[in-house]
């Protein structure tokens, strides 16, 4: 295991109790993945399903800041975003399982959460599409006068698109509240960094053209994303404008869906296993125990906790009827103004 | 007739190889071409015989790297840019509809672009509103592109061989549902037209004419149809530019009856165009009103109990000829349910055709 036992290195650590709040936080993210993984292969989650395990970090510390009316946009890999900033599980599993009591009422499935009483205002895979929206978001609130942040989530594929230069720049003419938040797994598909950005620039680096502040961290250490969170949006709240962070992190399944991918051969053993060393909640795990913030008592309670949250979120999806027919055609156009519905 | 039998998805990646290997200045290019799945198998090892200089990765840039193909293609090139799902081309359509549909028009014939798209199209196992939107209507509707979807191996090989070919920008909408089915293929490098239907059935009581993934659920109707004693012809349409009139007219004088299927909404779709085109080459032989069957006025949904009846299938096919012909609709048969759900594709289509 890592040799990381403290974070001293870190300038700012949060209160213990936030940090564990965020090790709980990650840990629950977890938990709901492997429990998706477990159970894909019993064929009811007919979606495609990205498994976000070993990229618990980033939205942990991130969201560690958030206030319940701050906004979050997100895309294809979803899952962490949706759960840090407490938007409903049940309703997450219930949608993955396609049932009428989904959080998009099974129109969606995992590639189309939301969770608009948690601030989690969407998430769509086309690359880069959420930024622009996330940034015309922010932009209204800005307008409305609303004491809120914006904060998008999206990966390091997701920079190639011409939206998010786009929606970089225009968020930086207005300097809107929002902070971009770039998960670079290193991969886009099954795609290497070298064929797809120039050698040496990093994606934060991106904001500085645009007038967005940007800085990079470990994206695996909760304590690091929450420092630099903290301090960005610290920054944003306070009318400095948008800023950009980028987390290095690492997926370990297969782009999309439950399995293992090494037999594939794009990405090598050992490259694997040195991430799997820097496992975000493990490694907190050992820092928090080893600084004594963590007891076996409350390891406990939180696996015992959140295994029972996560089946009974599994037995309310696979115990939800499916959407009656009829209801293909509701939503198509929103009803008429003034008509009964 | 070639006795080999392979698959739609080896056929296309023959073609590939095939113009690789005739022309030198073709070349691949799309997210994850050169990679281990190969956009579903279709492009696997063709970067270990030709290289990555030819079997090209991009960035995640479609809208930018159209350009810079179309920039290739007006300096001697022939790309073909693969897009894994019809709806990420989208974000290409401003150089594909108002510079590359445009560039041989608008300087006079001075120039050409010589590209071709694949681009795939797909249902089921909750693909939803994004990934799995049938568009070839969109680029049907510009001058200056050629839009084809072949349905037969033999097809997909030699029709792709013509769309690298070709001097015009040729969209090519593959259906994913399609990849499994196996048929008779020639070896050799071949080239089938662009142009023009193909009867896949002869019949004299109606016409059932569909494209891509659609014409095998006409050619399933059809043996629905022939239980209750209708017999039923099958044109596969093959492509929308034009859609085939004097193909069509040949049959309904025939049958008198058109029902046309297309992968996509019914509204403003190639089903639309076919049908105008029965009745405008064919009025005096119509007995009845087309009729078109093709996807209801809504987003894909996801959960499958919705999808199951998004999507029509060969009975919505056959029950609607029946009624035209005044046939006995309660008698026909649907197929027996194989999955849970109608979202994977029918394993008794495994061709060959
Ligand atoms: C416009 C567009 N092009 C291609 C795709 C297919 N696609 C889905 S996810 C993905 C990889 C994206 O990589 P990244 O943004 O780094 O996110 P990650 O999957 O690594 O979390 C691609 C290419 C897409 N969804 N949208
Ligand atoms: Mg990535």
């Amino acid at each position: 295991m890592s040799n990381g036992v403290s974070n001293s290195n870190v300038a700012a650590i949060a209160d213990n109790d936030t940090r564990l709040s965020m090790y709980r936080c990650a840990l629950r993210i977890r938990m709901v993945e492997q429990e998706i993984v477990d159970r894909y292969s019993e064929q009811e989650m007919r979606c495609p399903t990205h498994i976000c395990i070993g990229q618990e970090g980033a939205p942990t510390g991130v969201s560690a800041h958030l206030k319940r009316d701050d906004a979050v946009f997100s895309a294809h890999r979803s899952h962490g975003h949706y759960l840090a900033k407490n938007a409903d599980l049940k309703e997450m599993i219930a949608e993955i399982y396609g049932r009428e009591t989904g959080c998009a009422r099974g129109k969606g499935g995992s590639q189309h959460l939301i969770d608009l009483d948690a601030g989690f205002m969407g998430s769509a895979p086309i690359l880069a599409s959420t930024i622009s929206v996330g940034v015309g978001y922010a932009w209204a609130a800005k307008q409305r006068g609303e004491d809120k942040i914006v904060v998008i989530y999206f990966g390091d594929g997701a920079t190639e698109e011409g939206a998010f230069h786009e929606a970089m720049n225009f968020a930086g003419v207005f300097k809107l509240p929002v902070l971009f938040v770039c998960e670079n797994n290193l991969y886009s598909v099954h795609s290497k960094m070298d064929i797809r950005q120039p050698e040496g620039r990093r994606v934060c680096d991106v904001g500085a053209a645009h007038g967005v502040a940007g800085s990079i961290g470990d994206g695996n250490n909760i304590d690091t994303v929450w420092e630099m969170a903290g301090k960005a949006i610290a920054e944003i709240r306070a009318g400095g404008g948008p800023q950009i962070l980028e987390f290095m992190t690492y997926r370990w399944k297969e782009h999309c869906g439950p399995n293992e991918d090494l037999n594939l051969n794009y990405r090598s053993q050992e490259e694997f296993d040195a991430w799997v060393e820097k496992d975000p909640v493990a490694v907190y795990e050992e820092c928090l125990r080893a600084e004594g913030v963590l007891s076996d008592e409350a390891l406990t309670t939180y696996r015992t906790e959140i295994a029972d949250e996560v089946s009974q979120a599994f037995d309310f999806a696979k115990n939800s009827p499916f959407p009656p027919t009829d209801q293909l055609f509701d939503f198509v156009y929103p009803a008429a103004k003034g008509a009964a519905k | 007739m070639s006795d080999r039998i392979i698959t739609f998805m080896e056929a296309l990646r023959e073609a590939q190889a095939s113009c690789l290997r005739e022309d030198p200045s073709v070349y691949l290019m799309g997210l994850g071409v050169p990679g281990p799945t190969g956009i579903f198998g279709t492009t696997k090892g063709l970067v270990d015989e030709f290289g990555d200089e030819r079997v090209r990765d991009m960035p995640s840039s479609e809208g930018g790297m159209t350009g810079v193909a179309l920039g290739t293609a007006i300096n001697g090139m022939r790309p073909v840019m693969v897009h894994m799902r019809v709806d990420f081309a989208v974000l290409s359509m401003e150089t594909i509809v108002n510079q590359a549909a445009k560039w041989h028009y608008m300087y006079g014939g001075k120039m050409t672009a010589p590209m071709a798209f694949r681009m795939i199209i797909g249902r089921g196992w909750g693909q939803g509103p994004q990934h799995s939107q049938s568009l070839q209507a969109w680029f049907a509707h510009i001058p200056g592109l050629k839009v084809v979807m072949p349905s037969t191996p033999r097809d997909a090989k030699g029709m792709l061989i013509a769309a690298i070919e070709d001097d015009a920008p040729v969209v090519v909408v593959e259906h994913r549902w399609l990849y499994g089915i196996k048929g008779h293929v020639p070896e050799e490098h071949y080239s089938e037209s662009l142009e023009g239907s193909r009867v896949m059935r002869e019949g004299k009581d109606v016409t059932l004419a569909g494209l891509s993934y659609m014409t095998l659920e006409c050619l399933r109707a059809a043996e629905m149809l022939e239980t209750i004693g209708i017999d039923a012809e099958v044109l596969d349409l093959r492509s929308l530019t034009p859609i085939d009139g004097p193909g069509i007219a040949r049959s309904v004088k025939k049958t008198g009856h058109f029902v046309v299927a297309d992968t996509a909404n019914s509204t403003f779709g190639a089903a639309a165009e076919a049908s105008a085109i029965a009745v405008e080459y064919a009025f005096d032989s119509l007995k009845k009103a087309p009729a078109r069957i093709g996807l209801p006025w809504t987003p894909t949904p996801t959960s499958p109990s919705l999808a199951d009846k998004f999507y029509p299938r060969a009975i919505d096919i056959a029950r609607e000829a029946a009624r035209m012909l005044g046939g006995d609709v309660d008698r026909l048969e649907d197929t027996p349910m194989v999955t849970p759900w109608h979202d994977v594709p029918d394993p008794t289509y495994t061709g060959p055709y």
